[in-house]
Parts: structure tokens; sequence; C-alpha cells
């Protein structure tokens, strides 16, 4: 039953695919658009197989980026989290911070950070942390500030400390709303670490698509989109099915 | 199979509890909650406290859990006989949400006060086997008891309300404390689990010493060894009845007169 939905499931998809490729083909046909302006569908998968060599050295440097800025960012969302709810004092003191850091755009910062990391992978692994980091702090903090207090009660009379009142249950109780945490910073990650290549690089796919886009290779430009896009949406659904598998009493 | 349990019996030595002029006041609060509360709770018996929504009776009863520690100020004396040195430290504490933990099995959540206090001390790094196998063969024969042997794998959300409030009851029998307080535990569920439930309850808790909180009178009439009202602002404790046969009981014609009267009670503090 659940294979045979899930086959129609990804049928609509397809089908929905086909039309909009479908309408895009016909619209740069009708009006007889020149590549520069809007590449046919065919010209880009065209693009994507003759430059298949340059385009995978490209998406592995971006690839590592936003992987590695999302396990910055989750760590330091967990840390920053845990010092909230364990010092409670110290909370008035790293909120301000936390605001900060998504008041003031990222791209903003992106050149200070080009300065004081480099060109290299590191600047753009710290834009994709920031962007995540707000996210995931507050969801994380959420989730162990919203410990049901029945819980609570119940494994103090059991004679529980602190420490494992943290460890066996607010933690473990914290995780579905950690996991929404998580959904949003790996769709957002790809833009921290795009942006910090568009500032300054000399190499992933946003440089490539900036380098594309100078020599107007419109099509190079909307291949290296597509990997991103195919990127981003296959990192959302296996972290979506892993916090499934890992956490499958939660709600959502 | 007599003799095991009357070892086990002396083993688990029960424990009685009296209150003398009892007198609690939450901090942030003007009045005292309760006030003049002088309770009897006999070793080995079920007592029941009967009361409306908000007349403080779950806490009194979160107070003697040790919940409130840092919320109340309570003046009167506690004894316990025997002696001890905290309440809380004898106390197992069973609410109305069966508070499973869902990302526990059944079984796993059986073991939840194994990891904590006491019983969770064994080796800095190496656990002790042994008794972490005893203490699974224990709670196994648990859900035996209340009859979950076959979900021990499942989560909790697999299970209606009555298996989980089983599950929490064998969960409370696992910290193996001489006196349960609970908290109204049956109130959400339908009338025939509840039934079933109190029965089970009653049999397995029989050489308890148990605190039973609940707004339903026909509960107390069935389970309890003695009904107290707790009734008035701030409310006072009153010793209605003490019944001598054994329960659970079944539902009688003295019964439904003493519930009768015990609404009339309960009424009256309406019109005060």
């Amino acid at each position: 039953m659940t294979n045979k939905m899930r086959c129609k499931s990804l049928f609509k998809v397809a089908v929905t695919l086909c039309v909009i490729l479908g309408l895009w083909q016909v619209v740069v046909m009708v009006f007889a658009l020149p590549s520069f302006i809007l590449p046919a569908p065919l010209e880009v998968f065209e693009k994507l197989v003759q430059r298949r060599d340059v385009l995978l050295k490209h998406t592995l440097v971006t690839g590592a980026e936003i992987l590695l800025g999302l396990l910055l960012g989750l760590c330091m969302g967990l840390f920053f989290a845990l010092q909230m709810l364990l010092f409670k004092p110290l909370k008035r003191w790293l909120l301000p911070i936390l605001i900060a850091s998504q008041a003031i755009p990222v791209f903003a910062i992106a050149p200070v950070l080009m300065i004081w990391l480099g060109y290299g992978i590191a600047s753009k692994i710290v834009m994709a942390a920031i962007i995540i980091f707000f996210p995931v702090t507050t969801c994380c903090y959420d989730g162990l500030r919203n410990t049901p207090s029945g819980y609570l009660d119940l494994v103090k009379t059991m004679g529980a400390s602190k420490w494992q009142r943290l460890r066996h249950i607010q933690f473990p109780a914290s995780l579905p709303t950690l996991a929404s945490g998580i959904r949003v910073a790996v769709v957002i990650a790809p833009i921290g670490a795009v942006a910090g290549e568009w500032v300054g690089s000399s190499e992933g796919l946003g440089y490539l698509m900036l380098q594309a886009n100078a020599r107007m290779m419109i099509d190079e430009m909307f291949a290296a989109l597509f990997i991103l896009s195919v990127f981003s949406l296959a990192l959302y659904f296996i972290t979506d099915k892993l916090l499934k598998k890992i956490i499958p009493w939660g709600v959502l | 199979m007599s003799a095991n349990r009357a070892n086990c019996e002396h083993r688990l030595a029960s424990l009685a509890i009296s209150i003398d002029n009892g007198l609690m006041q939450y901090l942030d609060s003007q009045a005292p909650t309760l006030q003049g509360i002088n309770m009897q709770i006999p070793a080995g018996q079920w007592t029941c406290i009967l009361g409306r929504s908000g007349c403080g009776k779950t806490s009194l009863l979160r107070h003697l859990a040790g919940l409130l520690d840092q919320k109340v100020v309570w003046s009167g004396s506690l004894r316990m006989d025997p002696a001890h040195a905290e309440l809380k430290d004898q106390v197992a504490y069973m609410a109305q949400q069966d508070l499973l933990m869902p990302w526990l099995s059944v079984l796993d959540n059986v073991l939840l006060s194994t990891r904590f206090g006491e019983s969770a001390k064994s080796g800095f790094f190496v656990k002790n086997v042994r008794k972490i196998h005893a203490q699974k063969e224990q709670a196994l024969a648990l859900l035996e008891k209340v009859g979950l042997v076959d979900n021990a794998s499942h989560l909790p959300q697999q299970l209606s309300g009555g298996m989980r409030q089983r599950v929490a009851l064998a969960r409370t029998l696992m910290q193996n404390k001489p006196v349960v307080l609970m908290d109204e535990p049956f109130s959400a569920l339908d009338a025939v689990t509840r039934y079933r439930l109190q029965n089970l309850a009653c049999a397995l808790l029989r050489d308890k010493t148990v605190v039973l909180i609940t707004h339903d009178p026909q509960e107390a009439i069935r389970l309890a060894h003695q009904i107290y009202l707790l009734r008035g602002d701030p409310s006072t404790a009153e010793l209605l009845t003490s019944l001598v046969s054994s329960t659970p009981r079944e539902f009688d014609a003295a019964g439904a007169q003493l519930q009768q009267r015990i609404m009339a009670r309960l009424e009256y503090d309406d019109d005060e």
C-alpha cells in the first residue's frame, strides 16, 4: 500500500517536472530566445554532460562547505543552547549576541570573513554555520526548556540529579524540536555557502556560476544551478528520512 | 509462593506517615493553601484523599513526594514510622498522565528508575552486568504481572491508554518503595478500563502504604481503607470514615449511601 502510494507521488513529481521543462522548452522555441538570455533545457542538459568533470569538481567543494558548515553550526547551536539552559544568568548575555548574529545580514559580513579567513573553504564554512546558527540554537533551547514538567517531576521522585535529568530526559525530549531546527538548517545552509563563494572564492558552484555569468555562458550557469538545487533537495530528503528513523516518536 | 511473599514483605518494611497540624503556603501566595492538616496514614493500607479540583490535594501529595521544596513553606510535623531521614526517598509517584517516555521502549520505561539514584550506582566505567540482567528480569516479571510482557519492545505510542497506565504501574512497582503516592492515576480512563486497573493496582499494591488522591467518591469507596475529605479555604483534612472490608469492593447499597454522604459533604463546601 505504502509502496503504491510512494510510486504514485513519485509519478506526480515526474509529471510536474516534465510539464515545467516542456513549457520552458516551448517558451524558448516560440519566442526564439537567444541562449544567453534563457537557454533551452536541452542545452542545459547538454552542458551538464559535456562539462561534467568541471561541475563535479566544484560540486565537491560546495558540498564539503555545506556539510562542514552544517556540522559546525549544529555544534555551535547545541553548545549555546546548553549554556543558556544551564547557566540562567548567561542567557541575558548570550541572547543579544544570538539576535545580533541574525540582525547583521550574512552578506554584509562576508567580505570581512574573507579577509579574516581567506578565500578558501574556511570562510564559506563559517558563513553557512552563521546562517544556520540561529534556528538551531533557538529550536534546541526551546526543546530543552519545554520538557514536559511531568517527566521531570517523575524522575525527581526517582532521585535523578540535574545531569541525569538533562541526559536521560531533557535531551531526548528536545530531539523532535531540534529536528525541525535541523530541517530548516539543511535548507538554508547552501545559501550561506554559495553567498560566500560569490563574494570571493576560486572554486565551488557559486564561483562557477559567477564566472559563467560573466562570460555569458548562461547554459553552464543553469547547469550549476540545477546541480545545486538537486544537491539541496537530496540533502533535505536524506536528512528528513534519517531524522524520522532516529526519532520515530516525533510528531512531524 | 506464600513463604516467598512473606519474605518479600519482611524485606520491604512498610511505612506509616503521620501529619500533625500541617500548614502549607505557596511562596507566591498570600493565603495558605492547606491549614490544620492532621492525618494518620497507616502502613500497608490505602488512604484516599477526596476533594474537589483546586482544594490543594495535589499540592499535598506533591509536597509528600518532595516536589515542592522550593515553592512552599511547610510547618507542622511530618513523622514516619519507622523513622527515615527523608520521606521523598521512600516514595514512588504515579501521576494522572502515564508519563511514559516516548523514546523508550515499554521495558526501558519500566527500567527508568534504575538509571537514577542508588540503584544506578555501579562501577564507574564497567557496568555491573549481572545486576543489569537481574533488573531486566525483574522488569519483565512485573510486565508479566500487568499482562504486557508481549509488548515489552513496543514504544508507548503503540499502546492504548489503559495499557500505558499499566506500564506506569509496573514502573512504580519497579521502584520498590514502601510508599506509593497516586494522583488520580485512573481518572483519564474509560469506566471499564478504570475498573480493571483499580483491581490490578489493588492486587499489586497490597503491601504498600498507598496515598491515592481522587475526585471520584466511587473510586475511594472501592479502594480505600480510610477516606479523608479535603475541603474549605484554606483546606483542612477531615477523616470521613475507615472501611474494614477487603478491597476492591463491589458496588453495593452501603457504598451508594456512603457515596451520597460524601457528595453531600463536598457540595456543602460550596455554601460555606
